[in-house]
């Protein structure tokens, strides 16, 4: 068998290109002025270089805008300030060494805009102006750096505290039996969609605090009972799922086909899935295999006049209920 | 074995990055049929697959899979990517097939993430 290494060139494929990251979207999202600096450090055409270099060294900035009246006259950057040391030239005036064309960007245009500017010129920071082309702040590749890392975090904390709150739902609302009910409406044939529906109640589940392995038994119980939705019925189901302290209730249900004979249904291998569904990587026959392994309860009923009906539990331990199930137990004894 | 170190041993190209990069990849399982994959595959493993629709990326969610690698080179439709995009699942297209790839990651030390079939066993 030749495994030897082939070469490792490799092709940006349409999907390459397609493929847009987190961070990539955020390039996108993310406003020039969200991440901007506004405290300008601007300089004026009369001003000599060497006060300007004292002014680069003690604010640690390596460039600045120049200003005439508070209008954008030119850009100076310490390439120039390097140039007029070099001339042995710190008296002459930083008009002699700016550049006057300077580039400018607008505070309402997505940071992509910015980086694709630096990508293509050698600029290391751009003067970023409003609407009436009056300068507002400045950007530089650090403030982009610094402004998706914030934004990432950001993005990372709103999921803890949405984490946080939900998984004190249960304790912090009183009754003598509290239960969340979610509910999705499953169309027939929508293979597109096929467990958007699971995905999210897996991921109910984890916000509320659940134990990974208990949101992964229903997500992928669900998970085939939803494809059975969209594989088998006649007019899609409905999957509804009841979650409580102790225990997770879940059922899908539709009105139709129903299935003639259940006992031939729940034999591992039996399918009667078109080749269509085959293809698409269903219909194996384990569907319900799959879920009787995943769940403590499972009942099925289905006639072929009203339709077919899964019902489906997983208790949890003390340990991974949702809340203190003992002081609820206490409560309804009284 | 990390993401860059898979990425490196079936020679693939990376069609999406995912969330996390320093997620530890600890087994691996082929299959082309998802509920193989929903009976009896364990957490954090890769996924060697020929199926390239959108319900790889929804199984690979609810199995908690670290990775898909589709196999013989096959470059998924837009859907599946941009689903394993909003979910952060990495996605690898390599040029060999299914059985060359299970021999190079097992050769490597990833020992097999499928459970072995038995009537009785739980999820867990």
């Amino acid at each position: 068998m030749d495994t030897g290494s082939s070469p490792k060139e490799r092709v940006v494929t349409d999907q390459d290109a397609q493929n847009i990251t987190r961070v990539e979207e955020l390039a996108y999202e993310l406003k020039i002025s969200q991440v901007m600096t506004r405290e300008i450090r601007s300089l004026t055409p009369d001003m000599n270089m060497g006060d300007v270099l004292d002014i680069f060294r003690s604010q640690r900035v390596s460039g600045a805008p120049v200003l005439v009246n508070g209008e954008l006259a030119g850009i100076l950057s310490i390439e120039d300030i390097i140039r007029a040391l070099r001339a042995v030239d710190l008296a002459s005036p930083v008009s002699k060494y700016m550049s006057s064309q300077v580039m400018t960007i607008h505070d309402y245009d997505p940071v992509i805009e910015a980086l694709k500017v630096f990508v293509k010129s050698n600029y290391g920071r751009l003067p970023v102006v409003d609407e009436n082309n009056k300068l507002v702040g400045i950007i530089t590749k650090g403030d982009i750096t610094r402004g998706l890392l914030n934004a990432l975090q950001h993005v990372y904390h709103e999921e803890e505290v949405i984490r946080y709150r939900a998984s004190h739902l249960f304790e912090d609302i009183i009754s003598d039996r509290t239960s969340l009910i979610l509910r999705y409406r499953i169309k027939h044939g929508d293979f597109t969609h096929g467990g958007n529906a699971s995905a999210n109640i897996k991921r109910a589940l984890l916000r509320l605090g659940a134990n990974p392995q208990i949101a992964r038994r229903c997500g992928i119980a669900i998970y085939e009972a939803e494809m059975n939705l969209i594989i088998h019925t006649n007019n899609g189901g409905t999957i509804r799922v009841e979650i409580e302290p102790h225990q997770i209730s879940l059922e899908a249900y539709d009105d139709g086909p129903g299935i003639p004979n259940i006992q031939l249904a729940m034999q591992p291998g039996y399918s009667t899935a078109s080749e269509e569904v085959r293809e698409k990587g269903f219909g194996a026959g384990m569907g319900l295999v799959n879920i009787k392994r995943c769940v403590d309860d499972m009942r099925l009923e289905s006639s072929t006049i009203s339709g077919t009906n899964l019902r489906l539990k997983i208790f949890l331990r003390e340990k991974d209920a949702f809340a203190d199930v003992s002081q609820q137990g206490k409560e309804t004894k009284k | 074995m990390k993401i860059v170190e898979l990425v490196k041993l079936v020679n693939g190209t990376v069609l999406v990055q995912g969330d996390r990069q320093d997620r530890d990849i600890k087994g691996g399982f082929g299959a082309d049929l998802m509920s193989d994959v929903l009976a009896s595959i364990q957490p954090d493993a890769v996924l060697l697959t020929g199926l390239c629709n959108p319900q790889v990326v929804r199984t690979a969610q609810v199995a908690d899979v670290a990775a898909i690698v589709f196999v013989r080179g096959k470059n998924p439709p837009i859907e599946t990517i941009r689903l394993a995009d909003q979910e952060g699942i990495p996605l690898i297209s390599s040029p060999y097939g299914m059985f060359e790839l299970a021999g190079r990651l097992y050769k490597a030390g990833l020992p097999s993430f499928e459970k072995s079939v038995d009537p009785d066993c739980s999820c867990e």
